[in-house]
């Protein structure tokens, strides 16, 4: 996701000079060839997120187009009132790329983690969340991202996650992304988890359950008519993230759907509200907190069975 | 060498007693905190809106028009007086300061009247926006300056630091920041919470070019302000020397004037201590 990050923004920048990148002192091996091909669109601030953030916001008051990279927890947590006030209380249209979603560095643990930010990002008015599931949605929401007047934060894995999306599939801000269609129920995800998603439900398809995936790449706003599209579909939905999803993308479609009166049987898949430890690798982690293909598997059959 | 006519300093003087008429009215009818916060700033705004800043009140989103940031967020109701007296807005205007439904809150906020470039409240956000104001303006090639206004106490603030490293790595020496340096805190004299006789020789030992001024001094101000950047190649600070509450004796450098509110039955009191600084102040 970080290689097609780099790629798209080198291309954008290629076409258009008024686009800065702002890094808190991360992006070795990542913006090496960006930063020798375009020095003066590159700044590392150095360690001082606060500051990379206010800069943005005035840099953004001037017409730029700004992208500013960090650590997951180092660009939300840490600088949460400048994202607040400089960014969002004045609508700038930054562009905050966190790196590292959900349990990425898993073992770099908890102070590295990134299961909160969907909730703590989604509750800033004027801020849009993007949690792409593929290399290509990556590239194609950070181009979109540009003619955005608003703030938007986008949430990126690392790399070498498998791309499921034809680089011609139309992917759009606001819309979420059928990636497989089914009848029988509906799997919603974000993030990298779709790679998971996609194994469960091919593997389902095999036991003779029809399931539709959705990468729900736009967090907010919610795709409210493609919710309410799935809801008349199936009476089956299962929300899957490697998130807290008592703050996340869970909380986010339980609200639409109650908000609504739209009565469902839907199952939240994803962390507990708890600090992930003791940590290790992502894998690891995920077969710990059943966030791995067969745990989930088993969690949906015995929910369909029971419902 | 005298850069103002007494003719100027005149003038400014009548326009910051009118601004610190406002305020006690302003403060009054509103029953909001902060008025002494406010009288401590007027002179330096005046200094600023009157002498010192290529603006054009008609014409507030010029690109090429100097910046001001109020980062000391709580004295809005000072800038919101010298905006109108300047001709951003008009006067009735000041009548709604933080009442139901207004547009000019206690803290200022972007774009809600013309003149207020960008909202604060917090304190330690002005200089990085100011900051990155201030950088791309470097990378436009464009010749605006942009002034900020921070607190001593600000100055506590971690994020002021980090943006005092990164303007002096760019040497943006289109930025000018003013300290306006009352020597109180919200709850303290600020010298105790740091050491205010070092505050020079920390933002020098950061790379800025730095002097020091009677914030309450037209001439001085304007002698210095006029003299800008202090030195080519570094961002500029200014440290203000000020009176919290300055102008209204009976408010001058009292803690408890960050909180209370002039009653509207003493304005005329306060209006009478007002008008005999003045007039103490143009003998001078």
């Amino acid at each position: 996701m970080r290689k097609a990050f780099v790629n798209k923004l080198t291309e954008l920048v290629s076409k258009n000079k008024n686009i800065y990148l702002l890094t808190g002192d991360l992006g070795f091996s990542v913006f090496d060839d960006f930063r020798n091909i375009f020095p003066e669109n590159f700044v590392n601030m150095g360690l001082s997120e606060a500051n990379m953030i206010g800069v943005a916001s005035g840099m953004a008051m001037n017409g730029k187009y700004v992208f500013v990279y960090s650590i997951i927890p180092f660009i939300t947590f840490r600088v949460l009132e400048q994202i607040r006030n400089d960014i969002c209380l004045q609508n700038l249209p930054v562009k905050i790329i966190g790196v590292g979603e959900g349990l990425t560095y898993g073992t770099s643990g908890p102070t590295h983690h990134a299961i909160e930010d969907i909730g703590i990002m989604s509750s800033l008015p004027n801020m849009i969340v993007l949690s792409p599931g593929d290399p290509v949605e990556v590239e194609k929401l950070v181009e979109e991202s540009i003619n955005l007047k608003s703030p938007c934060y986008i949430r990126l894995g690392k790399n070498g996650e498998p791309a499921f999306n034809s680089p011609n599939t139309k992917i759009e801000i606001g819309k979420g992304n059928i990636l497989k269609k089914g009848k029988d129920m509906a799997i919603i995800t974000t993030g990298s988890m779709l790679s998971t998603c996609i194994d469960v439900a091919n593997d389902l398809e095999d036991e003779g359950i029809s399931a539709m995936v959705v990468s729900l790449h736009t967090i907010k706003p919610l795709d409210e008519e493609l919710l309410g599209e799935i809801a008349k579909k199936v009476r089956r939905i299962f929300v899957i993230e490697e998130h807290i999803s008592s703050c996340g993308l869970g909380n986010r479609i339980a609200y639409y759907y109650a908000q609504k009166n739209i009565e469902l049987k839907v199952k939240y898949i994803g962390l507990p509200d708890l600090f992930i430890k003791p940590s290790g690798k992502q894998d690891f982690l995920r077969k710990q907190y059943g966030l791995d293909v067969e745990s989930i598997k088993r969690e949906i059959i015995c929910f369909l069975k029971s419902s | 060498m005298q850069v103002v006519s007494k003719l100027q300093v005149e003038d400014m003087k009548n326009i910051s007693f009118e601004i610190r008429r406002q305020l006690l009215f302003m403060h009054a009818k509103s029953n909001e905190s902060h008025i002494a916060s406010s009288l401590s700033v007027v002179d330096i705004l005046v200094t600023l809106y009157f002498e010192i800043m290529n603006i054009d009140p008609n014409n507030p989103y010029d690109p090429d028009r100097d910046r001001f940031i109020l980062s000391k967020g709580h004295a809005a109701s000072a800038l919101y007086a010298v905006l109108a007296q300047r001709g951003y807005f008009e006067k009735r205007v000041l009548d709604s300061f933080a009442g139901n439904g207004t547009k000019i809150s206690v803290h200022p906020e972007r774009n809600s009247v013309p003149g207020i470039e960008v909202s604060t409240g917090s304190l330690g956000h002005g200089l990085s926006i100011a900051t990155g104001i201030a950088l791309s303006a470097k990378k436009d090639c464009k010749k605006f300056r942009t002034f900020v206004l921070m607190s001593d106490g600000e100055c506590e603030e971690g994020s002021v630091w980090e943006a005092a490293m990164f303007a002096s790595r760019f040497g943006l020496d289109s930025l000018i920041a003013i300290i306006d340096q009352n020597k109180w805190q919200a709850y303290d004299r600020t010298d105790p919470i740091q050491n205010l006789s070092l505050l020079k020789s920390k933002w020098e030992s950061f790379g800025w070019a730095c002097k020091e001024v009677n914030g309450h001094d037209f001439e001085e101000l304007c002698d210095v302000l006029k003299d800008i950047p202090f030195k080519i190649g570094k961002p500029s600070l200014l440290i203000a020397d000020t009176i919290k509450g300055k102008g209204i004796p009976e408010m001058e450098d009292k803690m408890e004037w960050h909180y209370k509110s002039p009653k509207l039955e003493n304005v005329e009191k306060y209006l009478n201590s007002l008008r005999r600084s003045y007039e103490k102040s143009i003998r001078k």
